[in-house]
């Protein structure tokens, strides 16, 4: 009895839900909503957008290294004083770069990734009807649309924005006469940056909260998706980084503004001692790289929850090795803590230090390689479907081991002083974070998209975006590695100014025609995307054939995601393809009881009465095979 | 359905007081973050902090232990519903608070002013004490924030399990605040010389 009391109350309760939804107006619904689907869709489409000016922004800066002498005049008409003559003011081309890497870093790769799919998938793969605080939720939008509008609003200053590289080292970036890049464009920009930070903290206090305490009745945290371990454990990496950048941001604002000396110490400017005594630069540094290494992983690591859950699923085969995925996972998150000193071999660093660091970086090659054979292992001889998310999921493994590997030499202290600051950096982690990150957030919005906008995405144009993009980032990485073996500096601005750049000239221009090519692709992806979301097919409930509980929701998007009850989740998510069962998956909310012919003795491990039941009905089936 | 009810509520909250101590996980890692650079900072050469600490600040530090048992007195008072003794301990609690406010703006005075001590420094091993007792201090504007909402609570008619939902927020939040200070300080006092 006591049962169905709770049930009526729940279906109660679900009605009471439903009026709300439909009483929802514009306002509520579509610009300050608190649902976890709306909100995952705002930082999904905000990070487009944003990756698509810093995409634009890359683009202008490569004419400039392919065709360094030479005048476009369009550029005057398009960017004003920035390009006098046609040709781009060096110090907006360092503005150029900077904005380039912070966009792509922090605004795309995570907002745009974690608060896309953690929003989008946590409440839906755990079985919750929305996260623990959908206010603050709402706000972590909010903060981070707040600190893309003053991001893009550094445009419009006299001096244009931040020109320091996006690791704003001092002194460039505490002297607000040390470059026109160095004024107010550094000022909106750490604005910007502290109204960033705000957000994710927001967000990961969320994704935490809700994993920890509102999973679904039987969710245990062995039985949880790939994609929300990696979430969760990107959401903790966060939490503990970004003080740590919010502290040395801190102590900057002070020497840009207050006069203190923590960063700075003998100034020149045009000839004129400063005043300021004693401070380190090394010490910006030291705090800025214990959050930009955890950074790079936060980058990584929801791609990688995303591409396994991806791969599962399009191989038909259970990911290979479910739990040696979560150690690797969390090994990445606590080594990434204890490597930051890599940035900063050339700094002067203790030689015993030094080698330190260097062992921790390179005992991080193994969890990742776990990972790595982990994924080719569930691909081998599986039913391979290549839709477009599962090639956007192959490409970035191939993009993780190709940035990978040289990461073995960049994370070597000796080999680090030849190639620091060339563009065999550039190179790597262009691959390794850049385009593996990115080609997992393309698979995770290939794959969910049926799920965000309940219509499928054309998948011709997926095919045309997908290998455009994967030979175009090819193309343009890899000649840069060799650029950086012959010691070619990053960040310069004209390679016929001196002598031994020269001849590099050729293959920028190469490498920029290349950047161009996969520029053009992703017009392919904009407008599939913006088509189908509109126009696309309507997608049915599990296009995919998948196991985890989001397919079970409805396709159109109701407030509280279950119109009924959540569902119970009885099994692990990854019951593709599994013997004696008449199709290829079985959904986490599939009980035992139903799936009789397919399971095995270690489906009860904890489960003594399961395993009694299994094994009394194996007998009888054998019994009865006897008779006939 | 009255069970039913608790049960709801209780799952609410949950997540939320979760949310709270996350936070102050951060709140944590940022001042270890801070103490870490002067650490890192004091280690160069002629670095040393070389400051006696100001007198004040043994004041204002036991006012703020002293404000920490008048809060944990609040919330007794809170879970046992009396009312009135939660109000007067909650007001208690933040008179204190802003007693060590008023303090650590006192000592800044004796320092830069007595001292010679400023924030504006050669030897950023100084401008940090100025830096841990600032952050901190806005962590302490947070926290007389919560205890407003908390007291605002016994103005009004509260349903219990929010006003002890309240409390327990705002007394994680000041007993954390509490241990920062004190953990400041020590450090300060450590480092001194």
């Amino acid at each position: 009895m006591s049962t169905l009391q709770v049930q009526s109350h729940g279906v109660a309760h679900h009605d009471h839900d439903h009026e709300h939804h439909h009483n929802e107006t514009f306002l509520t619904k579509y610009i300050f909503s608190q649902d976890h689907k709306m909100i995952a869709r705002q930082f999904l489409i905000t990070g487009i957008i944003m990756a698509v000016i810093a995409m634009i922004l890359s683009i202008l800066f490569r004419i400039q290294l392919a065709y360094p002498d030479k005048a476009f005049p369009l550029l005057e008409t398009l960017l004003g004083r920035f390009a006098p003559g046609g040709r781009l003011d060096t110090n907006f081309y360092l503005s150029l770069v900077t904005i380039h890497g912070t966009i792509m870093v922090f605004f795309v790769l995570t907002a745009g990734l974690s608060g896309t799919f953690s929003n989008l998938l946590i409440p839906y793969q755990l079985g919750a009807r929305d996260m623990a605080s959908p206010f603050m939720n709402m706000l972590s939008y909010w903060f981070f649309f707040i600190a893309s509008v003053i991001m893009m609003g550094s445009f419009f200053v006299q001096k244009g924005p931040a020109g320091p590289g996006w690791t704003i080292y001092p002194p460039l970036s505490a002297l607000p006469k040390a470059m026109p890049g160095s004024g107010e464009g550094m000022t909106l920009w750490l604005i910007s940056m502290v109204f960033f930070i705000a957000s994710q903290l927001m967000g990961g206090i969320n994704y935490i909260s809700t994993i920890l305490n509102m999973r679904t009745k039987g969710m245990d945290l062995w039985k949880m998706p790939l994609t929300i371990w990696a979430f969760f454990l990107t959401a903790v990496l966060g939490l503990l980084a970004f003080p740590v950048l919010v502290a040395g941001v801190v102590l900057l604002i002070f020497d840009r503004s207050f006069g203190t000396s923590f960063y700075l110490s003998d100034i020149v400017i045009n000839n004129q001692q400063m005043s300021f005594e004693g401070g380190s630069p090394i010490l910006f540094q030291h705090l800025f790289w214990f959050l930009g290494h955890p950074e790079v992983y936060i980058v990584i690591m929801p791609a990688m929850g995303l591409v396994s859950e991806v791969m599962a699923t399009n191989s038909r085969k259970p990911i290979f090795g479910y739990h040696a995925m979560v150690y690797s996972l969390i090994g990445i998150t606590v080594l990434s803590f204890i490597v930051w000193g890599h940035h900063m071999f050339v700094t002067g660093m203790n030689p015993f230090l030094g080698g330190v660091f260097m062992i921790t970086t390179l005992i991080i090659a193994v969890p990742s390689a776990v990972k790595t054979f982990n994924w080719l292992a569930t691909l081998w001889r599986g039913n391979i479907r290549f839709t477009p998310a599962m090639l956007f999921s192959i490409g970035f493994v191939s993009f993780f081991i190709s940035g990978g590997l040289t990461g073995i030499f960049l994370g070597n202290a000796a080999l680090d002083i030849n190639l620091h600051d060339t563009y065999f950096v550039v190179a790597h982690f262009h691959l390794v974070m850049g385009s593996a990150a990115i080609f997992g957030m393309l698979a995770g919005v290939y794959h969910w998209f049926p799920k965000m906008f309940g219509r499928m995405i054309g998948e011709k144009l997926g095919y045309l975006h997908f290998w455009l993009t994967f030979i175009g980032a090819y193309l343009v990485f890899f000649p840069m590695h060799f650029m950086g073996l012959d010691g070619v500096p990053r960040r310069y601005y004209s390679f016929t100014e001196i002598e031994s750049l020269k001849q590099w000239v050729s293959v920028n221009t190469f490498v920029t025609w290349a950047a161009i090519m996969s520029a053009l692709a992703q017009v392919a992806f904009l407008v599939n995307f913006f088509y189908s979301i509109f126009f696309g097919k309507k997608a049915t409930q599990n296009p995919w054939e998948s196991t985890t509980l989001e397919w079970t929701t409805p396709v159109e998007h109701i407030h509280g995601n279950w119109p009924g009850e959540i569902p119970t989740v009885y099994r692990w998510p990854y019951d593709y393809s599994k013997p004696g069962h008449d199709t290829d998956f079985i959904p986490q909310d599939v009980p035992f009881s139903q799936t009789l012919t397919s399971n095995l003795p270690h489906d009860f491990e904890d489960n003594p009465v399961g395993l009694e039941e299994h094994k009394n009905w194996v007998n009888t089936q054998k019994s009865n095979e006897e008779v006939k | 359905m009255a069970q039913i009810q608790q049960d709801k509520n209780k799952l609410n909250l949950t997540p939320r007081r979760f949310n709270m101590w996350i936070f102050i996980f951060t709140s944590f890692m940022f001042f270890a973050a801070l103490t870490s650079a002067f650490i890192v900072y004091s280690g160069g050469k002629g670095h040393a902090l070389n400051v006696i600490m100001p007198q004040v600040f043994m004041f204002s530090t036991a006012a703020i232990v002293l404000s920490s048992v008048t809060m944990f007195l609040a919330s007794q008072a809170a879970r046992r519903l009396q009312v009135a003794k939660q109000r007067t301990f909650l007001w208690a609690t933040f008179v204190l608070g802003i007693i060590f406010l008023i303090a650590q703006i006192y000592g800044w005075y004796i320092l830069t002013f007595r001292m010679g001590v400023y924030f504006s420094n050669p030897n950023a091993s100084q401008s940090f004490i100025y830096v841990f007792s600032g952050m901190h201090l806005l962590h302490i504007l947070a926290g007389l924030v919560l205890l407003i909402i908390s007291l605002v609570g016994t103005y009004r008619n509260t349903p219990q399990a929010i006003n002890l939902f309240r409390m327990e927020m705002g007394s994680i939040f000041w007993h954390f605040v509490d241990i920062i200070w004190i953990y400041l300080y020590v450090f300060l006092l450590l480092n001194q010389n």
